[in-house]
């Protein structure tokens, strides 16, 4: 009796399913996709990523960027700090931040302790809103909250307002919380994969400089370890004759990768803030900065 | 207004070592704003520290010399206490003074 | 004569096509560009490049030339599609980088 090709070859077929059914069923462990992001185990890893790539920095200097990656570098730190480019822009930030408002309100009225040494809990997770938070943000809230306009996110105004107050934090330890809600974990998460995806033409994410290549050159300049990397924001750069911000660095950085910015504070930067202020948590503030 | 010049200076045996930071945009002349104008030249064009009635650092410079120019050196001579006197005037004819004690 | 004449004839009339872009192509080409460009915004990753491109396109045509003004459009609107391409490929593999 002749039986039909297909009934004949019907067992193998179905073996084959069954093979490939298994190999399917192991191989899923091994897939990284569906895992609860734990932020305390990625910032022990991230610390000690860093530590490990540059076992004679002390934990404390790798605030200090570029200039903690080699002894001629952090000579020229040293010296910088006895006159530091930053403090005209500190001095005015100081004067900015006790001038009143139209309306008699100042800033110190907008912040916990008066806006006092508190820069170190920002970025923050505003459960009400449910999106970060970040201290640029904040102030400019605060204008428009006591009818006045907001100022640009990327210098001047901005930068001296930040100066002030991360300079009245130095030296207090960044101490970044998400909250044990899954929107805040779906920021820190959101954050994540930003700093680590590759964009723009040039085809680098946050992660290709300051990952792999810290330390290293790009053109003439040596690249920041991601570690502690917020910790000294704003900062008078001298490529750029003045001071900046974080969104500042945030979208030219964008551009220098031939990539469109994003707008200041939109939710990728704010989520961007947020995972690279906690897992560089623990190092103190440096604020104001300065930079090559 | 707050004076554009921050200065420290300080004696360490038989030398004066003066650091300086003056605060001026120092435009060239040849940079263009974002509507394609030229910014126009203004910039600090002499330098002067005095002690003793004498100028121990003079410096003429010209439009190539970085915003917010920050200067450092050392003389012979000078005590704690001392006075030095610090003076710019720019291209537009702006001039600032300052003074300060020898640390 | 005639057949030189005819032959000469269609030879012209086929090279025209070749030789005058018209501000119709233009604009096909640009709105092709500028519909990749969106598609790029909507992921948040559009290029500086494909935003220049766009310009040029648009500067030429302007100025009348739009051979040029195509050119810069069609180039524009491949950028954009390697953005658009970059975008979904690079979506999932950012986990090869991450410090675990």
């Amino acid at each position: 009796m002749r039986t039909r090709p297909a009934i004949r070859f019907a067992p193998l077929a179905l073996a084959l399913a069954a093979l490939v059914l298994a190999a399917l069923v192991l191989a899923a462990p091994t897939a990284r996709a569906a895992d609860t992001p734990d932020p305390v185990a990625d910032a022990k890893a991230f610390q000690k990523f860093y530590t490990q790539k540059f076992p004679k920095v002390k934990f404390e200097d790798f605030v200090n960027g570029p200039y903690s990656m080699n002894e001629d570098m952090h000579r020229q730190w040293e010296e910088k700090e006895q006159f530091p480019p930053y403090e005209f822009a500190l001095e005015a930030g100081k004067e900015m931040f006790s001038k009143p408002f139209k309306n008699g309100k100042t800033y110190a009225d907008c912040f916990p302790n008066g806006g006092i040494g508190i820069r170190q809990n920002y970025p923050y997770f505003d459960e009400k809103e449910g999106k970060v938070v970040t201290l640029e943000l904040a102030l400019n809230r605060c204008r428009e909250a006591n009818g006045e306009a907001p100022v640009s996110y990327v210098k001047d105004e901005m930068a001296s307002l930040t100066a002030y107050m991360a300079f009245t934090s130095r030296g207090k330890p960044m101490d970044i919380k998400i909250p044990n809600d899954p929107r805040a974990l779906q920021a820190y998460e959101n954050g994540k994969r930003y700093f680590y995806t590759r964009r723009g033409q040039l085809n680098f994410s946050c992660a290709t400089c300051h990952v792999q290549s810290p330390g290293e050159r790009i053109r003439a300049e040596i690249l920041a370890p991601a570690l502690g990397i917020l910790n000294a924001m704003p900062i008078y750069r001298s490529e750029w004759s003045g001071m900046g911000t974080t969104s500042r660095r945030f979208t030219t950085c964008n551009s220098q990768i031939r990539g469109v910015p994003l707008n200041p504070q939109d939710d990728e930067y704010r989520d961007l803030e947020y995972y690279l202020s906690y897992v560089s948590n623990g190092l103190p503030i440096s604020g104001p900065g300065a930079r090559p | 207004m707050a004076s554009s010049i921050r200065v420290r200076a300080t004696s360490t045996g038989d030398t004066t070592e003066v650091q300086a930071l003056i605060q001026h945009p120092m435009d060239s002349g040849f940079v263009k704003d974002a509507k394609g104008e030229i910014i126009p030249p203004h910039f600090i064009q002499e330098l002067t520290f005095e002690y003793d009635g004498k100028a121990v650092f003079v410096a003429d410079w010209g439009g190539g010399i970085s915003k917010d120019p920050y200067v450092k050196f050392a003389f012979k001579g000078g005590n704690k206490g001392d006075e030095i006197k610090i003076g710019w005037v720019d291209n537009k004819g702006t001039s600032d003074a300052t003074t300060t004690k020898i640390q | 004569m005639r057949t030189l004449l005819l032959i000469s004839g269609f030879l012209v009339a086929s090279m025209a096509p070749a030789l005058a872009a018209s501000e119709a192509d233009f604009k096909s080409a640009y709105a092709a560009a500028e519909a990749a460009e969106k598609e790029a915004g909507q992921l948040r990753n559009q290029w500086t490049t494909t935003e220049a491109a766009l310009a040029a396109a648009k500067k030429s045509a302007a100025g009348g030339d739009f051979e040029q003004a195509v050119a810069s459009s069609k180039e524009a609107e491949a950028l954009a599609k390697a953005s658009i391409f970059q975008a979904t490929s690079e979506k999932e593999r950012w986990k090869d980088m991450e410090i675990r």
